[in-house]
């Protein structure tokens, strides 16, 4: 034990193992009554690690080259021992990433995690969620079938539709006057590339965390709250150490997370079409344009933006507009929230009735993105738009005017 | 908890909405992987009936032979035409350019068509050709209109005959509805007969589109099976750590 000891303590003199331990683990204390939503942050970095490790394997058998990236996807899945297994990590993983990150927004929205003093907490994530569909963009291409191919062109030309500089910019993004070779390339170094920039970030996204402390589902601060625990006199009472309550509670959410998870991979890889993309199975051909293309599942509520806005004098950048601003308007959503308490379990029915709304109407648009357009389809779209965008700019209105109910002293449960 | 159940209940909302559209109708292929004897006569028809215009190139002879069950001798002297090293890859002799300018256009790959198109399409696509003039090898097919390859199984199938009803579109305009086949000149097979061969050779594409797909299956059980106990150890360890938190 007294060589422990010396070693931690050799260790300590010279890198400050043991604070950050205790900082960040041991004597971190978070509130007692966090619930399911709580379990996504961590599910979310595990997903991550999956990503970057079977990545990595991937890519050692990967060919990033137009004539050869279907085959090597093919051959990965028939001759690498397990490639199988790791392609049908990755790509599940890809959904179940997204999966995990939208639940993991819409507590922040139930509980008012993005309110002060966690803007910059939010903010920072709100960069993670974008560099995530960066990511998974630029990965998408890189089986090289007919939705990778298609998918990739249709928003690289969203970028040729900014007036003026647009067709330059396209051929910037794309290396090439089509999506080609060239573009693989640059697209399979970048998808290498941000998993890693994405890491860093949520490392800032944890140490903004723990600079301000985590918020619970009664959105009490506990720092304000009444003082002294078990472990600590200065700690505050609802708070406990995040390990070990934490880190065990957070074992078993990855247990559950995982079964869920395998099931996909060893039982419905494809999730119907909807994880791998039947068209995905074609390899990608510039001089055949497929019957109806259709972004993976989880950019379609921003695809049926985009197409829901009027094209002005023949241009698409209006709807290119929406889409982009649809995505960073939660920058402003700490500001946009203007009711007295955090927590939904303490406002009035008018934000729930709004946000129970929203979350409706992500899952219709995210519908109506992955359907060939209709007059009814396109109506719905513009609709579900208008209610997107009036859910945050109306916020400051309703949630001030809502009818809320006192908030506890001590957190509940 | 409730609100969790009401989130996945819209999650697989949209899913039923596409499950509700698609095309012409499809039959239930109906296939069984674990019929390895359904499979070897799938790979036989593919062999003498497919692999001359259409390539495999990702299925390789000596994983077929090891996956359908048979020795490398029994597949080298039965099943290979087009190579004699049993390591190869399924690929044709016929060049994309020739393929070009005999059929219009090359034969796609079909290693994994089966999952491009679905096992359900391959099986009613293998059943709906039918005799139309104007078709330069003088027929057609239902689910794929103006295909460009002949009807490669007439002898066996015989040749048949769309018969289509009249019905108003949504814009009030006349529409040929395919209704149902008349045989026209009867083949070697019966029809019941002919729609095993259809099976057989379906389920032996669905094979080669992903020949994993057993052992993926059959791995699963024991990974969920692991998990659920995992998860119980360490429901058990939460329990007994927060049981002082109050």
């Amino acid at each position: 034990m007294s060589m422990m000891k010396n070693f931690m303590g050799w260790i300590d003199d010279r890198y400050p193992m043991t604070k950050v331990w205790n900082e960040h683990l041991a004597q971190y204390y978070a509130p007692k009554n966090f619930n399911f939503w709580y379990f996504m942050g961590s599910l979310a970095m595990l997903v991550l690690v999956i990503q970057i490790l079977t990545g990595v394997w991937l890519a050692m058998s990967y060919k990033p080259d137009a004539e050869l990236a279907f085959g090597s996807v093919e051959y990965i899945m028939r001759d690498v021992d397990w490639g199988w297994l790791i392609r049908y990590m990755h790509s599940t993983g890809a959904s179940a990433f997204f999966i995990v990150i939208y639940l993991h927004m819409f507590r922040g929205l139930m509980y008012g995690s993005h309110r002060k003093p966690r803007e910059l907490l939010w903010i920072i994530g709100v960069i993670i969620y974008l560099a995530m569909m960066a990511t998974a963009f630029f990965g998408y291409l890189l089986p090289w079938g007919q939705m990778s191919y298609w998918g990739a062109q249709v928003i690289v030309n969203l970028f040729s539709a900014v007036p003026v500089i647009g067709p330059d910019l396209g051929v910037w993004v794309r290396g090439d006057y089509v999506i080609s070779d060239a573009t693989l390339n640059r697209f399979f170094a970048l998808h290498f590339l941000l998993p890693f920039v994405l890491a860093a970030l949520v490392f800032v996204h944890i140490i903004a965390l723990h600079k301000v402390g985590s918020n619970n589902p009664d959105g009490i601060e506990i720092k304000k709250g009444p003082k002294g625990n078990r472990w600590d006199d200065n700690a505050p009472a609802d708070g406990i150490p995040f390990h070990p309550y934490y880190s065990v509670k957070d074992i078993a959410g990855v247990a559950g997370f995982l079964f869920l998870f395998a099931a996909v991979v060893f039982f419905a890889p494809e999730m119907g079409g909807y994880f791998i993309e039947h068209p995905n199975f074609e390899p990608a051909n510039p001089l055949k344009t497929p019957d109806h293309i259709a972004p993976v599942w989880y950019f379609t509520p921003f695809y049926a933006i985009l197409r829901a806005v009027p094209s002005i004098a023949g241009s698409a950048f209006p709807g290119v507009v929406a889409m982009f601003a649809s995505i960073l308007i939660m920058f402003f959503l700490p500001w946009l929230d203007r009711s007295p308490v955090k927590s939904m379990r303490y406002k009035g029915m008018l934000y729930k009735i709004m946000l129970w709304l929203f979350v409706i109407d992500f899952f219709v648009l995210g519908f109506l993105g992955t359907q060939p357009t209709t007059d009814l389809y396109k109506l719905m779209a513009q609709i579900g738009t208008f209610y997107y965008f009036a859910f945050f700019l109306l916020m400051p209105i309703y949630s001030k005017m809502d009818k809320t109910k006192p908030v506890p002293e001590r957190v509940t449960e | 908890m409730k609100k969790l159940i009401v989130v996945i209940l819209l999650a697989a909302a949209p899913m039923l909405g596409l499950a509700a559209g698609g095309g012409a109708h499809l039959d239930d292929a109906d296939i069984d992987l674990g019929d390895q004897a359904s499979l070897q006569r799938g790979a036989k028809y593919f062999m003498n009936y497919c692999l001359s215009c259409h390539s495999a190139k990702f299925q390789r002879y000596n994983r077929m032979a090891k996956d359908l069950g048979l020795t490398d001798e029994e597949v080298i002297n039965n099943l290979m035409f087009t190579t004699d090293k049993i390591g190869d890859t399924m690929n044709i002799a016929m060049t994309a350019d020739k393929a070009t300018e005999w059929f219009g256009s090359p034969p796609p790959d079909l290693s994994v068509i089966s999952r491009a198109r679905g096992v359900d399409w391959i099986y009613t696509y293998l059943r709906s050709f039918y005799l139309d003039e104007k078709r330069p090898f003088g027929v057609n097919n239902i689910v794929f209109p103006d295909v460009g390859m002949p009807h490669v199984l007439w002898d066996l199938q015989g040749a048949q005959k769309a018969v289509f009803k009249t019905e108003k579109d949504s814009a009030g305009n006349d529409v040929q509805v395919f209704d149902h086949f008349e045989p026209v000149t009867p083949g070697t097979l019966s029809p019941e007969a002919y729609d095993q061969v259809a099976r057989d050779l379906t389920a032996f594409l669905s094979y080669i589109g992903e020949p994993i797909q057993m052992e993926r299956r059959r791995l699963g059980v024991w990974v969920l099976l692991f998990i659920a106990v995992f998860f119980v150890f360490a429901y058990l360890l939460k329990k007994e750590y927060w049981k002082d938190v109050h």
